[in-house]
């Protein structure tokens, strides 16, 4: 098999699962100080196979004060139809997705379109750790550390006119490098949008890495969006443009199932899926006999983002 | 003639350990620690493959003997039925135990709201005669009503296959595997039906040759 050295990310940075794993034990040993002196021995080389390159990122004071959910769980996971349907197929099918060179084109309604290389957005955007709970649509949920920035401020420097109404987002389309693409699940390349006041909330960011690592390819890399009071498929991942638009986007999952995805998409326990109820969650992690979570009005985010939809009507704005 | 019981002896002993590997294996896995991340989903989504799973090779028997005049399919055919009731019972546990904790107020939130949730009850319901009426004694005592009673299994495997289908999001691929295969062996059934009275193709042992080579 042939390993693509990816320019920017050295080997030396890409994690093994075993060695993390054993890592994972031997911080804990430690951190306990049961086999102190055996850890700080290893301290080195734990630090030289993973480095947490977004360590000093402060920690937000939006984030949920709830312990995340464990590193291997989230990195196995999740939906990323891209690279498969199942929620293992993403981390078994991404480990040679090519994240760099990678840009980000801004157009559509702001005065300053352009493009933007992601080395620009590392080193110019403000990275914090902002721990949220994803509530997927199928009623399960977990709580990652993100590391990422305002998309707000991002939008900012581009300056959108008085008619950008919403904000359109597109992932890489890429069949050769996406095996999930060349089946038509979905009408690829997948598109999200927010309503743009949802964009510029201080609590939605683009994150660029999980538990003070780089994204991991299987949840986005290098770029995604995180919108916490959301379900989990307004999120999208591996983002190469923005568009912000006078028009209400067609998103992606919207297009493919209309009375079942809409273009909100708010964490609402109070309106079902046509299919299931969502009043509950499973938790990611959890064992066979974790009761489910109840499921909370804009994944509790009432206070900060309920006023963004007063007057309406969200059984028939879903 | 003995020697020849006692091979039917070991073949069924050792069709009924295969039978019952998978749930050994999700019996492992749970003790193990090896579900995944999401465990209840794990156990739940496997029991219902390995019920779609038996329900169509228990459907297989009769289109065997249709297509290639074969008979020693029915030997298992009572085995496999109960199997397809074995998993059933496994998933549906799985759901009521697990996924809804034995809690009233969440089976009468969650179940009314999924369709699906509804049809794959139904057809659990119209499996439990005949998992009831599978032994010899019920066979002799319903006579031909035993055969009629057991037509029920068509209606039990298309509500078992839309269930599948009603429950994916939006990838139909694999329950239209099953629609596929449960079409196919319904459909053998049917052309034979409106052909004649259920005797095999006059050409079986030909086609038989044909695809297995000479026995």
């Amino acid at each position: 098999m042939l390993i693509k050295i990816k320019p920017e990310l050295g080997e030396s940075e890409v994690t093994d699962r075993k060695m993390f794993n054993q890592r994972r034990r031997l911080i804990k040993a430690a951190a306990g100080s049961v086999v102190a002196d055996f850890g700080m021995g290893l301290a080195p080389h734990i630090a030289a196979a993973e480095p947490k390159i977004f360590s000093s990122a402060p920690k937000s004071s939006l984030s949920l004060g709830e312990e995340p959910t464990d590193y291997d769980d989230v990195i196995s996971y999740n939906n990323f139809y891209e690279f498969g349907t199942g929620k293992g197929d993403p981390a078994r099918n991404s480990q040679n997705f090519k994240t760099r060179p990678w840009t980000v084109s801004v157009e559509g309604e702001v005065a300053k379109p352009g493009t933007i290389d992601m080395e620009t957005i590392l080193k110019t955007q403000n990275l914090e750790e902002r721990i949220y709970r994803l509530r997927c649509v199928e009623a399960w949920s977990m709580v990652v550390p993100w590391v990422g920035f305002s998309l707000g401020q991002l939008i900012q420097q581009f300056e959108p006119t008085s008619r950008a109404k919403f904000v359109e987002f597109t992932t890489l389309h890429d069949p050769e490098q996406m095996p999930g693409q060349r089946v038509s699940v979905l009408n690829w390349p997948y598109v999200e949008g927010l309503r743009i006041d949802e964009a510029v909330h201080p609590l939605t960011i683009l994150a660029v890495g999980l538990y003070g690592e780089i994204l991991p390819n299987q949840n986005g890399a290098p770029l995604r969006l995180v919108v916490p009071w959301k379900y989990g498929f307004k999120s999208i991942k591996s983002i190469v443009k923005i568009r912000l638009t006078e028009q209400m986007p067609r998103t992606a999952w919207n297009v493919a199932g209309p009375n079942e995805y809409g273009f909100y998409a708010n964490v609402n326990p109070s309106v079902d899926h046509p299919r299931w109820s969502q009043k509950r969650e499973r938790i990611i992690g959890g064992g066979i006999f974790t009761p489910k979570r109840k499921t909370e009005m804009f994944n509790g985010y009432t206070e900060q983002v309920g006023h963004l939809y007063a007057g309406m009507d969200l059984s028939k704005f879903y | 003639m003995k020697q020849n019981q006692i091979f039917w002896v070991v073949v069924k002993i050792l069709v009924f350990i295969t039978a019952l590997s998978p749930f050994a294996w999700m019996v492992w896995d749970t003790v193990q620690d090896k579900l995944g991340p999401d465990p209840i989903e794990t156990l739940h989504f496997r029991s219902g493959d390995w019920t779609l799973r038996f329900l169509m090779l228990t459907l297989t028997c009769t289109p065997l003997k249709l297509l290639f005049n074969w008979n020693f399919q029915h030997r298992f055919r009572r085995m496999l039925g109960l199997f397809t009731f074995f998993y059933a019972t496994v998933h549906l546990s799985v759901y009521l135990a697990l996924d809804l904790s034995f809690s009233w107020e969440q089976m009468v939130d969650e179940i009314p709201d999924s369709p699906y949730v509804l049809v794959g009850l139904a057809a659990y319901i119209l499996l439990l005669p005949l998992a009831l009426t599978s032994t010899r004694k019920m066979v002799q005592r319903l006579g031909r009503n035993w055969k009629k009673l057991h037509r029920l299994i068509y209606v039990i495997a298309v509500l078992g296959v839309i269930h599948f289908l009603w429950l994916v999001k939006e990838d139909l691929r694999e329950p239209l595997i099953y629609a596929a295969v449960l079409t196919f062996l319904l459909g053998t059934r049917m052309v034979f039906a409106i052909r004649s009275k259920n005797t095999p193709l006059r050409f079986a042992p030909a086609l038989r040759n044909l695809l297995f080579g000479k026995a």
